[in-house]
């Protein structure tokens, strides 16, 4: 009956944004060495003291060993097969969108964010990353005129090096861990933000990543500072097209939130998650934290659907007194998906607040770890956190697991900690469906109502998006 | 059977309808293979009935005698395993139906016991449902504003207070505002067969005037209303064609709206094999000891 043929239309939906775009690329060998971190920095003509940086942190790199503890399981990567840098072919600066190549424009609207969409959207800034280097960035005058920088990382390096110099390391330096150590030897762009004293950024400020290429690893970078009482939201979104190979992706974001400012950062992941049997898909390996000086406020909010692997700890070093650091997460794994996620707030500063609220969906065959660090350092008189991690199982195959970390050494902090696990019962999918609701719109419903605590964190275009993303992840789950 | 006997018109007609628990875990929607692999014992043990267009009928009978299992069948419920018989809804073969087919269809059921959904909006679930079946049926959705003073009107005929509409559905309810919100939504989605299931448990004597004004605003001659109760007080508020009672999973006596006065009286015993004389007798005097 048409019902049922239409559940079964819904429940073979493939990953809609696996489309390759032909463009002519200019790519190096593949491999790694010091040879090819130099060629990279040539290539985007940095300064020196970049190239020290990077070639520094290679040769502490090959001293790592690849970290096992995530609870996370994936074959061997061979960093020699991994192409590290590779940039559409496109010699001039643009000026507007009308310059960019017209196969690439309509790759982002395949992606279902047309860039002039997005210009037309009130107040969103587009800085797009297509493979790695950034090829349109708009609203840049309005932004220019209040003092903002937001642009692609090289061009930073170029156009801002002081800044870059003084910032880029402070809060992850290259010694960091080794996905962190690899990207700050061979990333090859990223966004870089810095808002001045005071200054109230006017719009949100978002970039798109997307890995096209085969075999490359994507190593962006992104850097982001809010100067005193600065404020500033940014968001993030990621997709990527489908291909056999896993591919790697080792980002750092780095957030630096002076006396009394506010970064506000959100993420939608939906990089390509592999097939149902688990084939093919990105390792999404990340490394993001921020650090918050007296007064301010750092706040991570991120959907994760994508990948076939996730590692990664969104973090907030609460080093001046009364900061505030928050994490709100929903991260959701089906069919082979593995993910191994959460945050660490490390309290060091007096009455310093964090919140973390984990919202973990497993369904297929996927596994969901939170894994959580709250740390109340001596001096961290008055500090509060408060803690509550929620699971949601679809299905019998698939898992749930929870690992707080809590370590206090201040007698007045208080840390606070919830966990759930619940199931989507049937007499909920039986009461939707009695209402006239599919089956697939009910779990999609019940799963966005209990992720609607950490989406309603997001700015308005992105709920709605993520929204879509979460029923879309899901197609295939029950049934 | 059917005193009033509208024959194929009916708009409900079940005939030795069977059922039992369905065997291991729920696969799909899709109807079971036949009988003989499940192992439960039959709850429904050959029910027969016929609703005509506008009439409202009562269904009583003591715990456990297969009034919810009745109503989930009838619904489509994929934990009850249908093993006999027939459902003719509106001229059309009623089982072969997923849940939401029937939900397009025309077919509601208040629950005996609403389901919560945590951060579900009570409106936001209402208006998906609404639209959901206005898809099914080729129609256009309402758009939010035409589904908000849809919405409105109906809560103000069932006197549930707007606040209601914001909070997630059920969640923290009390057992009385749950059974409320089922007929404000079956007031907005206007079915054409009305299940409701002990729709009049645990409400409080005004909401008991409010629920019955609710269905009987849905009163008209082409649908029809199931009433699942234990009281005859619902049915002094919503005057009931027929009175049937359940017993072990058949309907075993039927008759008018006196036939709720007279249970009242002597309880089900008699079921069990006493005379209905004996047991008035019966329950007269377990009244009497306590
Ligand atoms: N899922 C189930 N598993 C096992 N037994 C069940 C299940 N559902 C119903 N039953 C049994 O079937 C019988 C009929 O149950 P049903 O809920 O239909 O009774 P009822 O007439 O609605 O009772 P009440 O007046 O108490 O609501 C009961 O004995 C009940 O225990
Ligand atoms: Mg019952």
């Amino acid at each position: 009956m048409s019902t049922a043929e239409q559940l079964k239309d819904l429940t073979e939906q493939k990953y809609r944004y696996g489309f390759v775009t032909e463009i002519e690329e200019d790519r190096i060998p593949k491999g790694l060495s010091e040879e090819i971190i130099r060629v990279i920095s040539e290539k985007k003509g940095e300064p020196s003291f970049m190239l020290e940086w990077r070639l520094k942190a290679y040769r502490h790199w090959l001293t790592m060993q690849e970290p096992t503890w995530a609870n996370v399981r994936y074959p061997k990567i061979d960093y020699q097969e991994v192409v590290y840098y590779s940039a559409p072919k496109q010699k001039r600066a643009l000026g507007s969108m009308e310059e960019v190549d017209p196969e690439l424009r309509k790759a982002f609207g395949k992606l279902g964010i047309p860039l002039e969409e997005q210009m037309r959207l009130a107040g969103v800034a587009v800085d797009a990353v297509f493979d790695s280097v950034s090829v349109a960035t708009t609203y840049k005058k309005k932004l220019a005129d209040l003092g903002i920088v937001f642009c692609s990382f090289s061009e930073a390096v170029r156009e801002h090096p002081a800044l870059v110099e003084k910032w880029l390391g402070s809060v992850v330096p290259y010694t960091d861990n080794f996905f962190a150590t690899l990207n700050s030897a061979v990333f090859s762009d990223g966004s870089f933000v810095y808002v001045p004293k005071g200054v109230r950024c006017p719009m949100e400020l978002s970039t798109y990543f997307r890995i096209n290429a085969k075999d490359t690893g994507q190593f962006e970078r992104t850097l982001i500072v809010a100067d005193e009482d600065a404020y500033v939201s940014y968001l993030e979104g990621c997709t990527a097209p489908q291909r056999d190979e896993n591919q790697l992706h080792a980002a750092v974001v780095e957030l630096v939130a002076l006396d009394g400012a506010q970064i506000k950062y959100s993420t939608v992941q939906n990089w390509y998650p592999g097939d149902a049997e688990g084939k093919g898909g990105i390792y999404n390996f990340v490394t993001k934290r921020g650090k918050a000086m007296a007064r301010s406020k750092l706040s991570w909010t991120q959907v994760e659907t994508g990948s076939a692997i996730t590692w990664k700890y969104p973090s907030c070093i609460l080093q001046g007194d009364d900061s505030v650091g928050e994490f709100y997460s929903v991260a959701l794994t089906n069919h082979r998906q593995q993910a191994d996620t959460g945050t660490k707030m490390i309290h060091i500063g007096k009455n310093t607040r964090s919140t973390i609220i984990s919202k973990g969906i497993s369904a297929g065959r996927g596994q969901n770890t939170y894994r959580g660090l709250v740390k109340m350092m001596k001096g961290a008189t008055g500090a509060r956190n408060y803690s509550q991690c929620d699971s949601l199982l679809i299905g019998d195959r698939c898992g749930a697991h929870t690992f707080p970390y809590i370590e206090v050494r201040n007698p007045t902090a208080k840390v606070e900690h919830e966990a759930t696990t619940s199931k989507i019962s049937e007499d909920q999918l039986f009461y939707c469906k009695q209402r006239g609701i599919p089956e697939e719109d009910a779990v999609s419903m019940i799963v966005n109502g209990f992720a609607k605590q950490v989406l309603k964190e997001l700015p308005m275009e992105f709920a709605v998006e993520a929204q879509k993303l979460l029923g879309m992840s899901l197609e295939g789950s029950v049934g | 059977m059917a005193k009033s006997g509208c024959r194929e018109n009916a708009l409900l007609r079940v005939e030795g309808l069977r059922a039992r628990i369905a065997a291991g875990p729920r696969t799909s929607s899709a109807p079971r293979s036949g009988a003989g692999e499940g192992d439960g014992a039959e709850i429904l043990k050959g029910v027969d009935l016929e609703l005509c267009p506008g009439e409202i009928h009562a269904i009583m009978g003591p715990n456990g005698s297969g009034k919810s299992t009745l109503a989930g069948v009838l619904a489509g419920r994929d934990a009850y395993e249908v093993t006999g018989g027939t459902v003719t809804y509106a001229g059309k073969d009623l089982l072969g139906l997923v849940p939401e087919a029937r939900a397009a269809a025309g077919v509601f059921l208040g629950f005996q016991y609403p389901v919560e959904i945590p951060g579900v909006g009570n409106l936001y679930f209402l208006r998906t449902a609404l639209n959901a079946i206005r898809r099914a049926r080729g129609e256009e959705d309402l758009d939010a504003m035409d589904f908000l003073s849809l919405a409105k009107e109906k809560m103000r005929l069932v006197e549930l207070d707007p606040a209601f509409g914001s909070r997630s559905l059920n969640e923290g309810f009390s057992g009385g505002e749950k059974k409320r919100n089922e007929v404000f939504q079956m007031a907005v989605l206007e079915p054409r067969l009305a299940i409701l299931d002990e729709i009049d448990s645990g409400l409080d004597i005004d909401a008991l005037r409010i629920v019955a004004k609710g269905v009987n605003a849905l009163r008209r001659p082409d649908r029809g209303i199931l009433l699942v109760t234990h009281y005859k007080r619902l049915l002094e508020y919503v005057e009931p064609d027929r009175v049937h009672v359940m017993a072990g999973g058949r309907i075993v006596r039927s008759g008018g709206p006196e036939l709720a006065e007279e249970l009242e009286r002597t309880g089900y015993a008699w079921v069990a094999g006493m005379p209905p004389e004996a047991a008035a007798a019966a329950a007269a005097a377990g009244g009497a000891r306590r």
